[in-house]
C-alpha cells in the first residue's frame, strides 16, 4: 500500500469517527432540548401559567411598580421627601432591630457550631457514632427553612423578635456547623500532637491547637452567614417574628404604595451597606491568615 | 532562651515568680494578650445582653414558651397526612414547577443582562457601575419580599411565586454570568480566528464553550436553592406547599405539619442529588463560585 493511500484511509477514518461523534452530540442536544421543553410545559401547567395570564399579569405588575414611585417635585422637594419617608425614624429603629436579630442569631449559632463542630470532624473525633449523630443534628437544623421554625416558635413564644432570632440561630447553627467541621478536617496535625504531648485534655487540644488554626475561616464564614441572616431577618416580620418585615407587610396589605418603595429602598440600602462592611472585614481577615 | 512554654515542666510558684521578675517583657506580652481576650469577651457579652434587653425576653416567658414547645413536640409524632396526601403532593408539584420556571425566567433574563454587565462587552465605566449596582439591589431583597409584592400586584397563586423567584435571582445570575464572560480567555478565540472563522463563528466556538459550563452549573445550583425558597413562598400566598404548611400551623394540625416538613426534606434532597449528578455529567466536577 502506498503512502498516499494510507493517508486517504486515515482521513476517511477520521471523517467517519468525527461524523459519528457529531451525530451523537446533536442527538444529545436534541434530547436535552426536548426534556427541557417537556419540563417547561409540565411546570407551566402545574403553576397555572399560560400566555393569557402572562399578558394580563405583567402589565398589572408594571402598574403596581409604577404606583409605588413617589411624587417628588423640585420646588417642594423637602416636603415631598418628608411625606414619602414619613416613618423614617420608626423604620430605622426596626431595621436596627432586624440587624440585632441577625447579629445575635449569628453569634449564638457560632457558639453552638463551635461546640459541635469538633465532634463532627472525622480527624478529631474517634467515635464514628458520635460523628454520625452530630452531623445528622446539624443536617436537621439547616434542612428546615427558617420561616418554618419562625412560624412554630411564634406559636410557642408569642409574637416578637425572640422567636425570629431563635429560628435564624438554629438554621445558621446547622449551616455553620457543617462548614466548621469541613474546615477542621484540613487542620495541621503537628500542633495537635504538640499540645497533646504536653498533657492537654481533648477539649484543651481543640481550644489551644485546632482553634487558632481555623478561627479566621470560622469568622469569615460567620460574617458571610451574618449577611445572609440580615436578608432573612428582614422577612421574619411577615409571620410576626420581629424586624422591619411587619411594616412592609402592613404597607403592602393596605396598599400604601409609596411606603412600599420607601421601606424596600431602606432594606436594599441596609443590606448593601452590611455586605460592603462584611466583605471588607473578610478580605482583611483572609489577608491576615495568609501572612 | 527561656520561653513561657517552659512552664509545662512542673515549675514551682517561686520559680515562676523569679521568671516573671527576670523576663518582665515576655509576661507583659502574655498579659496584654489576656487583656485583649477579656475585652473581646466582655464586648460580646455586652452585645448579647443588650440584644436580649432590646428584644425584651423575660425568663418567665422563655420557660413558658419552652413548655409549650415541649407540649407541641409530642403532637408532631407520629406524622400523618390526615387524608390530604394528594393535596400535599399537588402543592409539592406546584413548588417544584415554581422553582423550575422561576430559575428558567431568571436565566433567560440574565443572559442579555450578563453581557451588558460584562466589562469587556460594554466598557463604559458609568454604565458598568450603574448596572452592577442595580443588579446588587435585586440581590439584596429576599424572594419572600418580592412574593409579597407580586401577590398584591397579580393576585394569589403560583404566578406571583414564579415572578418573585425570577426577580430575586436575576441579579445574582447576571452578575455570575458577567463575571464568566469577563474571564473568557482570548487565546482560544485567536486560535479559532486563525482557522478562518468569522467573528460570529469565533463567539460560537470560543466564547460559548467557555461560558456555557458556568451558566449551566450556576443555573442548576439556583434551581436547587429555589426549590428550598419555593417551599415557604406559600406563607404569603404565592402558591406551593408553603400555603398548606402555614395553614396547618395556624390551625394546630401538628402531625400534618411534621408530615409536610418531612415531605419538603425528602423533595429537597432528591432535587439536590439529581441536580448534582446532572451538573457533574454536563460540566464535570468544578467548584461553584458562590
Amino acid at each position: 500500500m502506498s503512502v498516499a493511500a494510507t493517508a486517504i484511509d486515515a482521513v476517511e477514518r477520521f471523517e467517519t469517527a468525527w461524523q459519528s461523534q457529531r451525530r451523537e452530540k446533536r442527538r444529545q442536544l436534541w434530547l436535552g432540548g426536548l426534556v427541557l421543553l417537556v419540563c417547561t410545559a409540565l411546570a407551566s401547567y402545574m403553576a397555572e401559567i399560560n400566555p393569557r395570564n402572562l399578558f394580563e399579569g405583567l402589565p398589572g405588575a408594571w402598574n403596581y411598580i409604577w404606583r409605588t414611585v413617589p411624587v417628588l417635585r423640585i420646588e417642594t422637594f423637602r416636603a415631598d421627601m418628608a411625606e414619602w419617608y414619613w416613618g423614617f425614624w420608626h423604620w430605622l429603629k426596626l431595621l436596627f432591630e432586624t440587624i440585632l436579630i441577625a447579629g445575635l442569631a449569628t453569634l449564638l449559632a457560632f457558639g453552638a457550631a463551635y461546640v459541635g463542630c469538633f465532634y463532627a470532624s472525622a480527624n478529631l473525633n474517634g467515635s464514628r457514632k458520635g460523628i454520625w449523630v452530630v452531623r445528622r443534628v446539624f443536617e436537621i437544623f439547616r434542612a428546615v427553612p427558617e420561616l418554618v421554625y419562625a412560624l412554630i416558635f411564634v406559636f410557642a413564644f408569642g409574637l416578637g423578635a425572640f422567636p425570629g432570632m431563635l429560628a435564624i440561630a438554629i438554621h445558621s447553627a446547622g449551616a455553620l456547623g457543617k462548614l466548621f467541621a469541613e474546615v477542621n478536617e484540613n487542620v495541621d496535625t503537628r500542633s495537635v500532637e504538640g499540645v497533646q504531648s504536653a498533657g492537654a485534655s481533648w477539649w484543651q487540644t481543640m481550644v489551644f491547637a485546632v482553634s487558632p488554626q481555623v478561627m479566621p475561616n470560622y469568622v469569615s464564614y460567620a460574617l458571610l452567614r451574618f449577611e445572609i441572616n440580615v436578608r432573612s431577618a428582614a422577612v421574619l416580620g411577615f409571620v410576626g417574628a420581629g424586624g422591619i418585615g411587619e411594616e412592609l407587610l402592613l404597607a403592602v396589605r393596605q396598599f400604601i404604595y409609596p411606603e412600599i418603595s420607601a421601606i424596600l429602598l431602606m432594606i436594599i440600602a441596609t443590606v448593601a451597606l452590611i455586605d460592603m462592611v462584611c466583605e471588607r472585614l473578610r478580605t482583611n481577615l483572609m489577608g491576615e491568615g495568609r501572612q | 532562651m527561656t520561653s513561657p512554654r517552659m512552664e509545662t515542666a512542673l515549675p514551682h510558684a517561686s520559680e515562676i515568680a523569679a521568671l516573671k521578675a527576670r523576663y518582665p517583657q515576655i509576661y507583659a506580652a502574655e498579659q496584654r494578650r489576656k487583656l485583649k481576650q477579656f475585652a473581646v469577651a466582655a464586648a460580646i457579652a455586652a452585645f448579647v445582653g443588650y440584644c436580649f434587653w432590646w428584644i425584651g425576653m423575660g425568663w418567665d416567658r422563655f420557660f413558658a414558651g419552652l413548655g409549650k414547645l415541649g407540649w407541641l413536640f409530642q403532637f408532631l409524632f407520629p406524622p400523618s397526612s390526615g387524608g390530604w396526601f394528594t393535596y400535599f403532593l399537588t402543592g409539592m408539584g406546584e413548588t417544584l414547577a415554581m422553582a423550575f420556571l422561576g430559575t428558567m425566567l431568571a436565566a433567560l433574563a440574565a443572559i442579555p443582562l450578563g453581557f451588558l454587565a460584562a466589562r469587556n462587552i460594554v466598557s463604559n465605566r458609568v454604565f458598568h457601575f450603574g448596572i452592577r449596582r442595580s443588579l446588587d439591589g435585586f440581590r439584596g431583597v429576599d424572594a419572600l419580599i418580592w412574593a409579597l409584592v407580586f401577590v398584591s400586584a397579580v393576585g394569589l397563586g403560583p404566578f406571583a411565586g414564579v415572578m418573585a423567584l425570577a426577580l430575586s435571582d436575576v441579579g445574582t445570575l447576571s452578575k455570575l454570568f458577567s463575571e464568566a464572560i469577563e474571564n473568557v480567555e482570548r487565546e482560544q478565540g485567536e486560535g479559532v480566528r486563525a482557522a478562518g472563522a468569522s467573528s460570529l463563528l469565533e463567539t460560537r466556538f470560543s466564547v460559548v464553550p467557555q461560558v456555557l459550563p458556568v451558566f449551566v452549573s450556576n443555573v442548576l445550583y439556583y434551581f436547587e436553592s429555589n426549590t428550598r425558597s419555593a417551599t415557604v413562598l406559600g406563607v404569603v400566598g404565592a402558591g406551593g406547599i408553603g400555603l398548606a404548611l402555614a395553614d396547618r400551623i395556624r390551625i394546630n394540625d401538628w402531625d400534618q405539619v411534621c408530615f409536610i416538613v418531612i415531605m419538603i426534606l425528602i423533595t429537597v434532597s432528591i432535587i439536590d442529588v439529581l441536580s448534582r449528578s446532572l451538573r457533574e455529567k454536563l460540566v464535570g466536577k468544578q467548584p461553584l463560585p458562590v
